[in-house]
């Protein structure tokens, strides 16, 4: 089955490695008879109503995000439609950022975001570098990843969080989550990439876009042990070395 | 540096883990601490001398040790001490002092001009590699009778350095995106440099107009040279995945280029507002690219033109050796000199090396970040892609907590060729998938953390005859050779750049 991806602002928003979670994307699709079909949304192009099953976007530095922002905006209205219709949607980093309602920098300026998610960030003094574990107790599994973000996420009462952290900092370095999630969408600041070192993650990414897609949302196990690997020694750096500011 | 390590031997070690000088630890407690301050005060220059002499023993006893380089002990208890002596070792070289900073090609750069300018002055030069502040101290320390002080220096420590030592010319190479854990965001940086470089009065500036974020330091500093490359044949036909400032400086704008070189370096213009690559003062014609054996290409300058054959592979030496050719210019070498001096060039530490090992051959080129990897890979598929290859992925600080970089790297090209990936270094089975999921069977790559045994295991895959390509990060660069000099097959760094 085709899986349609839509991937925002690829030649703005790629700062850590974010083709590594679609080459993942891709792989695994591929390797249980899928294909993904992935095609760039960039500046002014249109967001077309139950095209897409996934939407991706990740992270940038201050002045690609600051570029993306606007045109955001205009996109706002069918991005909500696709999420309330059941389109799944990841946001790494910049991308989680402007997914929530706004961007306050360090001289007070707010960067509107689009506010899917129901939170905002605030630029704190300090970025927050460092390995970090998450225990995603609504899927059981844990994710390990690297943070490296100097805003503080601060989310609604009430709202989910992707995880709770177990060794980093998280949202904020002090409320103990990390990230959040609305229905199908997930935001979150771990890159490194995300999905290479989190293949169920992956998986259950795939799982909603084909649902979303009308299709059968079984998918058959892979050897993953260059993964489990990859997730231990990361997991084993956050517990080890922490996050520092 | 991040607080609680200690930069030893050109790498960063935990504060209180190995290596442990404890003997200096000691010596730094009982002899200094709380002293230096006053002494200085009274009588300068013979507290410089004192403090000097003590602390190159420290550096002597450490080598002597076995506990490392040592190369940057003397340094950092000096800055610690008294930063203020720095300046004041810096204004005993009559010559002045030279600066070279870039993301990629500090440090080969730096060995090409060491090479020109050696007939002409004695020199002090950082050859190891030690370019944070301790470093450049560490190298004033031992400049005795040394005429001119030349530095590479790391891209955040610029500033410090500049406004320390005060240069008489200062050679900006390129800004790539590169541990971002560590310096942070690109345009942070290029702003401390905008900002250090308008200070710098009496400066000569030598600046790479083909990379956007540092050619437009010619127009914040007057009298700036401007070099680059100009030849259109060698230009690659789209930028590269992880190209950086792909957007106007001025407008946003996405620059168009008539020529893309190396990552975001080459011949760029706004479709908008016109901004456009400075024109080149020296420039890189006629390259020619001869696989792994070398590169040549006519220097083209006020001075005149001459043709270069370099013995190192790659566009990226191109550069390397314009930039070094255009500040060697500026100090008033003859352009023959020049020529003659880069064509004695032949590598510089860890960045490209040929080892033999018995009847086999180490060919290691060091890779640390997404712009140098990808021209490693490039001079690699040009000469001859490897069939066996070695990569170590470490991630200590010097190279780079955050390890996603490598998702960056196009080494795509190098998968067709390849019968046998091992993967190393603490990281390995990170760099394992990242092959894995580059289209590399899962078959043909083996994960090996212990770097010895898979350089062991690397050298038993080479047929006889053979060479084993080696690509490793920063620290697993200096274990790696560290494991090639305990076995007898090369010097040490700190003999050799002696």
């Amino acid at each position: 089955m085709k899986i349609r991806v839509g991937h925002l602002y690829p030649d703005y928003l790629n700062i850590y490695a974010d083709r590594g979670n679609i080459a993942v994307l891709a792989e695994r699709a591929r390797a249980r008879g899928h294909e993904l079909d992935v095609r760039a949304i960039g500046m002014r192009d249109d967001v077309r109503r139950g095209e897409t099953d996934l939407f991706y976007v990740g992270g940038g530095q201050d002045r690609e995000q600051a570029l993306v922002a606007r045109d955001l905006t205009g996109k706002a209205d069918a991005l909500r439609e696709s999420v309330e219709q059941g389109a799944a949607f990841l946001a790494v980093c910049g991308g989680y950022q402007l997914l929530g309602r706004y961007y306050k920098d360090v001289s007070g300026e707010e960067l509107p975001g689009i506010g899917l998610l129901p939170l905002h960030t605030v630029a704190g003094q300090t970025r927050m570098i460092g390995d970090v574990l998450l225990d995603c107790g609504w899927a059981g599994r844990t994710l390990a990843g690297f943070e490296n973000h100097a805003g503080r996420t601060i989310l609604d009462g009430g709202a989910e969080p992707l995880g709770r952290v177990v060794a980093g900092f998280g949202n904020d370095g002090t409320s103990g989550y990390e990230g959040a999630r609305y229905k199908r969408v997930y935001g979150t600041y771990l890159h490194g990439p995300l999905l290479p070192r989190n293949p169920w993650f992956a998986d259950h990414l795939l799982a909603e876009a084909l649902a979303h897609a009308g299709g059968s949302t079984e998918l058959s196990a892979l050897p993953d042990e260059l993964e489990k690997q990859a997730h231990d020694v990361s997991a084993a750096r956050a517990r080890a070395r922490g996050g520092r500011t | 540096m991040p607080q609680g390590y200690t930069r030893l031997g050109g790498t960063y070690v935990r504060n209180g883990l190995r290596p442990s000088p404890r003997w200096v630890t000691t010596f730094q407690v009982h002899s200094f601490e709380g002293q230096p301050d006053t002494v200085s005060r009274v009588r300068p220059e013979i507290a410089l001398s004192v403090e000097s002499a003590a602390l190159r023993v420290a550096g002597s006893l450490s080598r002597l040790a076995g506990r490392g380089g040592g190369t940057t002990l003397p340094g950092k208890l000096l800055w610690k001490l008294d930063p203020g002596a720095i300046d004041a070792l810096a204004r005993r070289l009559p010559q002045g002092s030279v600066l070279v900073s870039a993301t990629n090609g500090k440090t080969t750069t730096s060995a090409m001009l060491a090479e020109i300018l050696r007939p002409s002055w004695r020199i002090a030069h950082n050859s190891s590699g030690a370019n944070l502040v301790s470093g450049v101290a560490s190298t004033l320390l031992h400049a005795d009778g040394a005429e001119l002080g030349l530095f590479e220096v790391d891209e955040a420590a610029l500033p410090e350095v500049a406004r320390r030592l005060r240069p008489r010319a200062v050679l900006l190479g390129n800004l790539f995106r590169d541990q971002l854990d560590r310096y942070g965001e690109l345009e942070t940086l290029a702003a401390r440099w905008r900002d250090a470089v308008a200070t710098l009065d009496g400066t000569q500036l030598v600046v790479n107009g083909d990379d956007p974020q540092v050619g437009d330091l010619a127009r914040v500093h007057g009298g700036a040279r401007v070099f680059g490359l100009d030849d259109p044949r060698r230009a690659r036909p789209a930028l590269q995945h992880a190209a950086d400032s792909k957007y106007c400086l001025r407008c946003g704008t996405p620059y168009e280029y008539a020529a893309a070189y190396v990552g975001h370096l080459g011949d760029y213009r706004c479709p908008n507002c016109g901004h456009s690559r400075p024109p080149l003062d020296v420039a890189g014609k006629n390259i020619e690219l001869q696989g792994l054996d070398g590169a040549s290409f006519t220097l083209s300058a006020a001075e005149g033109e001459t043709q270069v054959q370099l013995a190192l592979p790659g566009l990226y030496n191109v550069y390397n050796a314009v930039g070094a050719a255009a500040l060697a210019l500026t100090l008033g070498v003859p352009i023959a000199d020049v020529a003659a001096g880069l064509e004695r060039f032949s590598a510089a530490f860890g960045r490209f090396e040929r080892i033999t090992i018995g009847e086999r051959v180490l060919l290691m080129l060091l890779i640390k970040n997404p712009a140098g990897a990808n021209e490693a890979v490039r001079t690699l598929v040009e000469g001859k892609a490897p069939r066996i290859a070695v990569i170590a992925l470490n991630d200590e600080i010097a190279d780079g907590r955050d390890v996603s970089w490598i998702w960056d790297v196009d080494f795509e090209p190098l998968v067709p060729g390849l019968d046998r990936l091992v993967a190393t270094g603490s990281r390995a089975a990170e760099l394992a998938l990242r092959f894995a999921y580059g289209g590399l069977p899962r078959d043909r790559i083996e994960v090996v953390p212990s770097l010895g045994d898979a350089l062991d295991r690397g050298l038993e895959l080479t047929p006889t005859g053979g060479e084993l390509t080696l690509l490793p990060t920063y620290t697993a660069m200096l274990a790696l050779r560290k494991i090639v000099v305990d076995r007898g097959y090369a010097e040490n760094y700190w003999e050799s750049a002696a």
